[in-house]
């Protein structure tokens, strides 16, 4: 059985507003590690808040380690680790003092699931007499999945928990949530950044309260329509204006230091084409290849014919 | 259990680590206390006076001196004349001045009626009734005085007694209506703060989803604010005691019993600011500003509710404070019992157990 599920949930804040969620389903299957893509305001915390029974859903159903998240919010409460996208443990109490409040709480000591948390743990130990808002956002976060996972939850739910941290210790915490799916508890995350997507097991791409796709991150890639190139030039930013509008370009878009671009069909002499087409307004030095797209590719990809 | 008192340390910690919330907890009271204790009172020592004598003669003497020995007078001047009366009440310094017309002690010593005029500054209309009563009655002591076998037929001579508070100390009045302000503002602002500042940091969806119950909460929370609102009551009393020589005529265990049960009144309509309140700005705000002005207006301690208009008496009627008020100077100035005070003691139980209910109803078990 999948141990969360939503059916058809739409969610909206108010009238004037457009709808936080529109129709969302999935499933994610015991002991997986499934991720959330999308950018802010997506409705990514939302659904967080739906499953960890803190909001109520318009419409639609939702279960949680088959518990029903309106009725049997309570023992929802009990077999879930929740992790909020904003810092949330008491900022003036220290990381022991906060660690062992919610082991407490949970109606559990720290030394009786200690061995899952050890390797975390063990990392902001030499720091564990100093008050939480005291500490970098690396180690915050550490904290925080500490303090989530310190009464072994069935299902643990973190909301951006790499968001605000440097790329060590985001790669760290990745490397912490695959020991932690190995431990068998089932993970669900979200993130904004895509290169992130390549972690989770099987992935949501989210959008304006929508889910635009449910895949592994492979098969999304591999469902990637047409073909991907990549343009390069030494001043590849006074490129994107004119690459635009050439005849028969669908989508072109910055990527780091090189244009992603993709054709509306698939007419051989199009990267040809588009190179003398670019030679004619001036430009020089420019160079296309195809490239294999990442889930930010698709992600695009998707979000233009969601439009 | 161990949950809820790991519950009310945590709280504990945020008190004592908070220098803002120990500031209200602690110098809030003293501070109050001894500014209504000192510096707040209705009683008028030392105003200044000018004396206009233009009899000169040994009687006026004698009652100039008099008025001097006083301690509600001091004598600004007493060689003025009647213009000059007028330009220092125009100064604003002067609050009263007295006349003596030619020929007082003559009119006093051959029996007829001697009189002395009494000019007193009557924009603020508190003030001059009370410095011309305080002169009346100097007039009279000194009449007394001159003629104390004085036989006049008929004669009704008032003997007042100024029961509970003989010397009319001012404080009287006030401490028991400070300490139900004091206590009504810390209760309900450090508890409502304290609820909505885990809402604001975000802890409370920690706490939410966690299997303690949202009731249990609340009650870990009032729980230690009680304790310390207890610890308030008694620094208030010892000042009280100390400072201000306030007696405890009564039992000071149904005091303090009465006092939890205001306190507990006070915490659970801070529970409820908090449940309504988003940001703890708001929660100061509402539960500072907007309990401090009714429970000074209605409590009775400043303005006495029997000459309020109905509306206004039905107002002070919903607040708890007005209660504790009337039970506190029952209990410490008059030394009563309950078998006097058992229906104020009703009314205030009554709210609390509402305004208890209440708040905890109001308690949400999800966000918004």
């Amino acid at each position: 059985m999948d141990t969360v599920t939503l059916q058809n949930v739409s969610k909206s804040y108010g009238k004037n507003v457009p709808p936080a969620l529109q129709d969302v389903s999935f499933s994610v299957k015991k002991g997986e590690l499934f991720g959330l893509i999308g950018p802010d305001g997506a409705g990514k915390s939302t659904i967080f808040r739906i499953l960890t029974t803190l909001l109520l859903s318009d419409k639609g159903t939702a279960t949680v380690a088959g518990y029903d998240v309106v009725k049997n919010y309570h023992e929802i409460r009990s077999c879930v680790g929740y992790m909020p996208g904003k810092f949330s443990l008491y900022q003036d109490l220290t990381i022991e003092e906060n660690l062992h409040f919610f082991a407490t709480l949970f109606g559990t000591t720290v030394e009786a699931n200690y061995a899952l948390i050890k390797d975390i743990y063990e990392q902001i130990a030499p720091f564990k007499d100093r008050r939480a808002g005291k500490l970098s956002g690396g180690m915050k976060q550490k904290l925080a999945l500490c303090c989530a996972l310190v009464h072994r939850p069935e299902v643990l739910f973190l909301d951006e928990p790499t968001t605000g941290v440097d790329a060590v210790s985001r790669k760290e915490f990745w490397e912490m949530l695959q020991r932690l799916k190995q431990e068998g508890i089932t993970i669900v995350v979200s993130t904004p950044y895509m290169d992130e997507a390549s972690l989770c097991e099987r992935i949501a791409l989210i959008q304006t309260g929508q889910i635009l796709s449910i895949d592994t991150p492979a098969n999304i890639i591999k469902a990637y329509p047409g073909k991907l190139y990549a343009l390069r030039a030494p001043k590849v930013y006074l490129l994107l204006k004119d690459t635009r509008q050439y005849e028969g370009m669908a989508q072109c878009y910055a990527a780091g230091d090189t244009l992603h671009l993709s054709f509306k069909d698939e007419a051989k002499d199009h990267p040809a084409g588009l190179l003398s087409w670019l030679e004619s307004k001036g430009h020089k030095g420019v160079s296309i290849e195809e490239i294999t797209p990442d889930i930010e590719d698709c992600f695009i990809a998707k979000t233009s014919i969601h439009e | 259990m161990k949950q809820f008192m790991v519950f009310v340390r945590k709280e504990f910690y945020h008190v004592f680590r908070d220098r803002r919330t120990l500031l209200i907890l602690f110098g809030l009271p003293v501070m109050q206390i001894l500014l209504f204790g000192y510096a707040l009172t209705t009683e008028i020592k030392n105003a200044e006076i000018i004396v206009v004598d233009h009899a000169g003669d040994a009687a006026s003497q004698q009652l100039t001196t008099m008025i001097a020995a006083s301690k509600y007078f001091d004598i600004n001047a007493s060689d003025k004349s009647d213009e000059d009366i007028y330009k220092a009440f125009k100064k604003g310094k002067v609050k009263c001045a007295v006349v003596f017309p030619i020929g007082f002690g003559n009119d006093l010593l051959n029996g007829e009626v001697a009189q002395i005029q009494i000019i007193a500054d009557a924009s603020d209309p508190n003030t001059a009734k009370t410095l011309t009563n305080y002169l009346t009655a100097i007039t009279a002591e000194y009449q007394q005085q001159i003629n104390p076998t004085a036989n006049i037929p008929m004669r009704i001579e008032p003997v007042t007694r100024m029961l509970y508070n003989p010397e009319l100390n001012g404080s009287m009045n006030f401490v028991p209506g400070v300490m139900a302000l004091v206590l009504m503002i810390i209760c309900t602002t450090l508890t409502s703060v304290s609820i909505v500042r885990e809402k604001e940091m975000g802890t409370m969806e920690i706490l939410l989803v966690s299997p303690f119950k949202p009731t249990y909460v609340v009650l870990a929370k009032a729980v230690p604010y009680l304790a310390l609102s207890l610890i308030d009551l008694i620094i208030i009393l010892l000042l009280a005691v100390v400072a201000l020589n306030m007696p405890i005529r009564g039992s000071i265990i149904l005091l303090l019993l009465e006092s939890t049960l205001f306190i507990i009144s006070c915490l659970s309509l801070g529970l409820l600011i908090s449940s309504v309140t988003r940001s703890q700005q708001t929660a100061m705000m509402v539960s500072m500003m907007g309990m401090m002005l009714p429970t000074i207006l209605f409590t009775g301690f400043i303005f006495p509710l029997e000459n309020m208009p109905w509306p206004l008496q039905f107002i002070s009627n919903l607040l708890p404070s007005r209660w504790f008020y009337v039970i506190v100077k029952a209990v410490m100035l008059k030394g009563l019992g309950i078998g006097v005070i058992w229906k104020e003691t009703l009314v205030l139980a009554g709210m609390t157990v509402l305004l208890l209910t209440i708040s905890i109803k109001s308690f949400k078990t999800r966000l918004s």
